[in-house]
């Protein structure tokens, strides 16, 4: 069975040569996991520990500067980026909502760059935004700055989702939300992990939402992969970094 | 009084003048949107080019109109005495602020929007005309909307070298020491000016996108 993600001896090195702290510096070293369909593997880590740069190395807006990256068993080296990052859900922090767009055309939008009829577009965005928990014909035509934080997130989810790829990223989506509103998207985000199969990888410095989300967790600490295994593993694992977060939770 | 005698006693005349003032205005501002755009869009690509391209337009606009009229006649083909020259002149000034507008304003779009529309497979060009252009619109029409306003005042002076324009009255004037004929080129051009200013304002206006 061909893994939906494979990532080997992934790295990232600053461009310029230089110290171990400067210009020639490596944010990703020799990071190897796979994650397969209906799995989500949690990336935790400090930050400036090198999760999101992995993230970006995966969908390559940073292009790796060692290793490889296969998505579905395709190298993605050798796809063209746009397609590759097509198949490719990816969901932001600061979600990035084209504010010129309404809700729908933001959710239909790689539907669109993938040149889908008008209608098939229609019922997946009134699909998707179901999904989410958003009613369709209140939300479809508000623009971004008519939604709470929440319900732009759940937006941002639905658009990651659109094209229904089968691998989706999502660098700490919940993290600008506020405590309530958080706890409440990260319960039904768990609930819906199950239904949509998909293989995901998620980055959080949350440990609480580490293991409330993750089949399994990897835990980076300077550009490495420290620590990789089940949340069982993880729980009892003995690295002291991951003490260090498990005291925290 | 004076003032209304004598446009009702040239109206041919000052219609006319009206009429090769908003051509140079014109003609002189589309052409610099023209160059202009495309310039500043190729500088947010192209970061290293900025200072340069930015410090040469900087530098059209600190030069005195008149020299650069003056600059401009023995130059071939641009040059000569009339409009040609004048809509060259008026073209430089009205770089620096499409440009810088333009740069401002594709450049300005947040980040996590950019990198959305890039995570998402958006192609560099669907990137600029389906959300930076549109985003950044409103910003490029505050500089169209500069440089429209400073040529209107500008173009006053294409009159010295024979370009024609409301210009015409104003040195008139100045030569014979006649209020009312300087009186009768700068008002116009100062209504032209500030209609400009207005209607480009509401334009912007419609397409600011701030808005999170």
């Amino acid at each position: 069975m061909i893994p939906a993600l494979d990532v080997r001896g992934l790295g990232y090195r600053l461009p310029g040569k230089g110290s171990e702290t400067g210009n020639g510096r490596f944010l990703v070293r020799d990071v190897s996991f796979t994650v397969g369909v209906g799995e989500t593997l949690v990336l935790l880590g400090r930050s400036g520990s090198g999760k999101t740069t992995t993230l970006k190395l995966i969908n390559r807006l940073l292009e790796p500067t060692s290793g490889e990256v296969q998505v579905a068993g395709e190298r993605a080296a050798d796809l063209p980026v746009t397609r590759l990052r097509r198949r490719i859900g990816y969901v932001i922090q600061e979600v990035g909502l084209f504010p010129h767009f309404t809700v729908e055309r933001n959710v239909g939008l790689v539907p669109r760059l993938d040149g889908w009829p008008p209608a098939r577009i229609d019922a997946r965005v009134r699909e998707l935004l179901t999904l989410v928990g958003l009613d369709p014909d209140t939300f479809a035509r508000r623009h971004p700055h008519e939604l709470s934080g929440g319900q732009r997130q759940r937006v941002g989810v639905a658009r990651a989702l659109a094209a229904d790829p089968p691998l989706l990223l999502l660098d700490e989506p919940f993290g600008a939300l506020d405590p309530i509103t958080r706890v409440e998207l990260q319960r039904e985000f768990a609930a819906l992990e199950g239904r949509l199969g998909k293989a995901m990888v998620f980055v959080t410095h949350d440990v609480r939402e580490g293991l409330l989300l993750g089949t399994r967790i990897g835990l980076m600490l300077e550009g490495r992969l420290a620590f990789l295994g089940t949340q069982d593993e993880f729980r009892r694992s003995e690295h002291p970094e991951v003490r260090k977060f498990m005291e925290a939770a | 009084m004076s003032l209304l005698s004598f446009y009702a006693r040239n109206s041919q005349e000052v219609l006319g003048l009206v009429g090769q003032h908003l051509y140079l205005v014109a003609i002189s501002t589309g052409t610099a949107i023209v160059i202009g755009v495309p310039l500043g869009v190729l500088l947010t690509r192209w970061p290293a080019w900025r200072g340069p391209v930015l410090g040469v337009a900087n530098v059209f606009q600190t030069v005195p109109s008149l020299a650069l009229f003056g600059f401009l006649i023995p130059l071939p083909f641009i040059g000569g005495i009339g409009a040609t020259t004048a809509i060259v002149a008026l073209v430089l000034y009205a770089l620096l602020p499409i440009i810088r507008n333009t740069y401002e304003g594709v450049a300005g779009v947040d980040p996590a929007v950019r990198e959305a529309a890039r995570g998402m497979g958006m192609t560099d060009r669907q990137l600029l005309a389906q959300v930076e252009l549109p985003l950044g619109f409103g910003v490029i029409l505050a500089g169209v909307r500069v440089a429209t306003v400073v040529s209107v005042g500008t173009a006053t002076i294409a009159a010295a070298i024979g370009a024609g324009g409301l210009g015409v009255y104003i040195f008139r004037g100045v030569a014979v020491v006649d209020d009312t004929l300087i009186l009768a080129g700068a008002l116009p051009a100062a209504l032209m000016a500030l209609g400009a200013d207005a209607l480009l304002g509401v334009a912007e206006r419609r397409f600011a996108w701030r808005a999170r």
